[in-house]
């Protein structure tokens, strides 16, 4: 009980509950802008790794850690045109194209890697992003090296979810998005292109999720490594779903499984010598797999998700 | 103005659209090929010798393809039913696991006993890996892609677990690895000093079952009727929770027998990198198949031929032999297209004519 509450009085978890929970925020907003507008994107996860390996390279090849940032946007919005006009108005099965992305960002970033890097050992390193320090709310005793000592991706991440709910429900293109995926024909009949909002959605969602990937290499890590995703892509399509596709519930979402597991990387220094480690590294999947059997019962998807719309063809 | 409009395809177009998506993803092949500054048709060249070379090379496609006949029968048979197991990764290393919890030293029989028995512990572990996103899902509507997907993560770990612990060879000096499959539980070798083992016919035999099950009994009628519309089957009495977590054990099953067919006809032993991803390949199998059992097995022999062709070009010339996981992907988003450009066609309509 001790070491419980000693682990919480520490700064430490509490900011490596937000350093972990990043990439997430990033990840879940991405999926949820895709939803909301009526595509299930399982190129998240293949997303995320191209995100990390193209934003780590750019830095590599010198240009700078934003423009790193901006490169692995764009190779994600790339992506995500592939999916969405797979999905779109090719109308295919989004599973399907969803799962193909993933192999296809997936392989691609590692065969790029290794044709970049033919015979290197260790991974080569860049600077990456520096915690920032804040003037004044960084001092405040726990609270300032708890909350207030981030990486500016972190701040970053916050904002995209204000921009994402200010975008979804104050702004007219909002209602649009959210109309395309509850009611295509809705918005059709307003003079909308579906096609357009649709595609722009899912671009812009594959474009956050790929920074979420790119926070990997160029925040918590300063290089690539195969295998680094390792299914933060498939706990953000759960997350989606535990935070009803609602941006400030997803970032609740993620930081709360950042906390817990945080926590669960302290306990397993804590106990690690008398419970297997794996047991701690299966807790993140297992808890999400939870999340998702509590909220499916109440979960209200998007009303047209998962369901092709052809012009001229009700 | 041009319209698409939906038509039934052809026999001959669902031949021809794999096949086609099959050679452009091998043709898109050239371009990372060419900017990772190789002699592209040198490449092609080595990729043709290291499959159909020699014997031993055909051979080691035809092993390869073992585990991806049922894996892609397990992705198959479950979309059939419109059930997404993703989780075929996670079956596979259950079906291994039981193979070796049994069949290394933990009890004897003569083959005849063993081999079956072995078999059948494989199929169970993989049926009740499916069988848990199953349930999550007709119980509580969990979706079962994302279930299935997460738990390829817990159950890799399980194993790792069971490496380290309980099943850890104790002659293995300390590597997570289980102790050898005893003589008696081996599946038998088809030919002499080649890899390719019985597993491959049970892949066969499997393939031939399905497609004789899918075509010609009410069960199969069933799993189409489920697959294509659930609220309208079951509006005809046919009873859907039961179909659905049928195709759900069946799809593990299969899932799990490619897990002991990788323990006990070929590696020996189980570690935790027993499989390069054989599960989630198993849905472009399936896929390339347009779910169609026989079809599973010429899609596998693209794939394993894939494979096996990229990882001695890579050996000859120094290409990362990720080009054959990039070539998969690629057939997956071709064949997808294709199944639209068969499923719809695309008709002009004259202005002010009407639609």
């Amino acid at each position: 009980m001790m070491e419980i509450l000693d682990i919480l009085a520490n700064p430490n978890f509490w900011s490596a509950s937000i350093r972990i929970a990043t990439p997430l925020i990033f990840g879940v907003l991405g999926a949820l802008l895709c939803e909301r507008a009526g595509v299930l994107n399982l190129g998240i996860e293949g997303i995320f790794v191209a995100g990390a390996m193209a934003g780590w390279m750019a830095v590599w090849l010198g240009l700078g850690l934003w423009g790193g940032i901006a490169v692995a946007a764009l190779t994600g919005a790339g992506f995500g045109l592939i999916h969405a006009i797979l999905t779109v108005p090719l109308g295919l099965s989004q599973h399907v194209s969803g799962l193909g992305v993933t192999l296809l960002a997936t392989s691609l970033s590692y065969f790029t890697y290794r044709t970049a890097l033919p015979d290197v050992s260790t991974p080569p390193r860049i600077v990456p992003f520096r915690a920032l320090d804040i003037p004044l709310l960084s001092d405040i005793p726990f609270l300032g090296p708890a909350l207030f000592q981030q990486t500016a991706l972190s701040w970053l991440a916050l904002a995209a979810v204000a921009l994402v709910w200010w975008v979804l429900a104050r702004t007219p293109l909002g209602l649009a998005i959210r109309a395309v995926g509850d009611n295509p024909d809705a918005v059709d009949a307003q003079g909308l292109s579906v096609y357009g909002l649709r595609i722009g959605a899912v671009m812009a969602g594959s474009a956050l999720m790929a920074i979420g990937g790119s926070f990997l290499t160029m925040a918590a890590f300063d290089a690539f490594f195969f295998g680094m995703v390792n299914g933060r892509g498939w706990i953000c399509i759960a997350l989606v779903i535990f935070a009803s596709w609602r941006p400030w519930k997803a970032l609740a979402g993620a930081l709360l499984f950042g906390a817990f597991d945080a926590f669960q990387v302290r306990l397993q220094t804590e106990y690690g010598n008398a419970v297997p480690g794996q047991i701690f590294l299966m807790a993140p999947y297992i808890l999400s797999i939870i999340a998702l059997v509590v909220a499916a019962r109440r979960a209200d998807y998007p009303r047209a998700l998962l369901t092709p719309w052809f012009k001229g063809q009700r | 103005m041009m319209r698409i409009e939906p038509r039934q395809p052809s026999r001959v177009v669902n031949v021809a659209v794999p096949v086609l998506a099959a050679l452009v993803s091998l043709l898109l092949a050239a371009i990372p090929l060419a900017l990772a500054g190789a002699d592209v048709l040198a490449a092609f060249r080595l990729m043709w010798s290291g499959v159909f070379g020699s014997p031993f090379a055909f051979t080691e496609t035809l092993t390869r393809a073992t585990p991806l006949i049922l894996t892609g029968l397990a992705a198959a048979l479950a979309f059939r039913a419109k059930l997404w197991n993703i989780g075929g990764e996670g079956q596979l290393y259950l079906g291994a696991l039981a193979a070796v919890a049994l069949g290394s030293g933990a009890i004897s029989a003569p083959p005849a006993v063993m081999i079956p028995l072995v078999l059948l512990a494989g199929a169970a572990a993989g049926a009740a890996g499916m069988a848990v996103p199953a349930f999550l899902k007709v119980r509580f509507g969990a979706d079962e892609v994302v279930t299935t997907l997460l738990l390829n993560f817990v159950i890799l770990l399980f194993v790792q677990m069971m490496l380290e612990g309980p099943l850890q060879d104790p002659m293995g000096m300390g590597w997570p690895q289980s102790a050898p499959v005893i003589e008696k539980a081996t599946l038998p070798q088809l030919m002499d000093r080649m890899r390719v083992h019985a597993g491959l016919l049970i892949g066969l035999g499997l393939a031939v079952l399905f497609h004789i099950l899918l075509t010609r009994t009410t069960w199969g009628m069933k799993m189409r009727a489920v697959g294509e519309n659930a609220p309208a089957a079951r509006h005809a009495g046919i009873p859907v929770t039961r179909t659905l977590m049928g195709a759900a054990l069946i799809s593990g099953g299969l899932a799990g027998l490619a897990g002991v067919g990788e323990v006990a006809g070929l590696k020996g032993y189980l570690t935790a990198d027993l499989s390069p991803g054989y599960g989630y390949a198993g849905i472009v199998v399936a896929m390339l198949a347009r779910l169609s059992p026989l079809g599973t097995v010429a899609s596998a022999l693209f794939i394993a031929a894939v494979f096996v062709g990229a990882d001695s070009m890579s050996r000859a010339i120094g290409v990362s032999s990720y080009l054959a996981d990039l070539v998969v992907a690629i057939a997956l988003l071709c064949v997808l297209i294709g199944g639209f450009v068969s499923r719809y066609r695309i008709v002009r309509v004259r202005t002010g004519e009407a639609p």
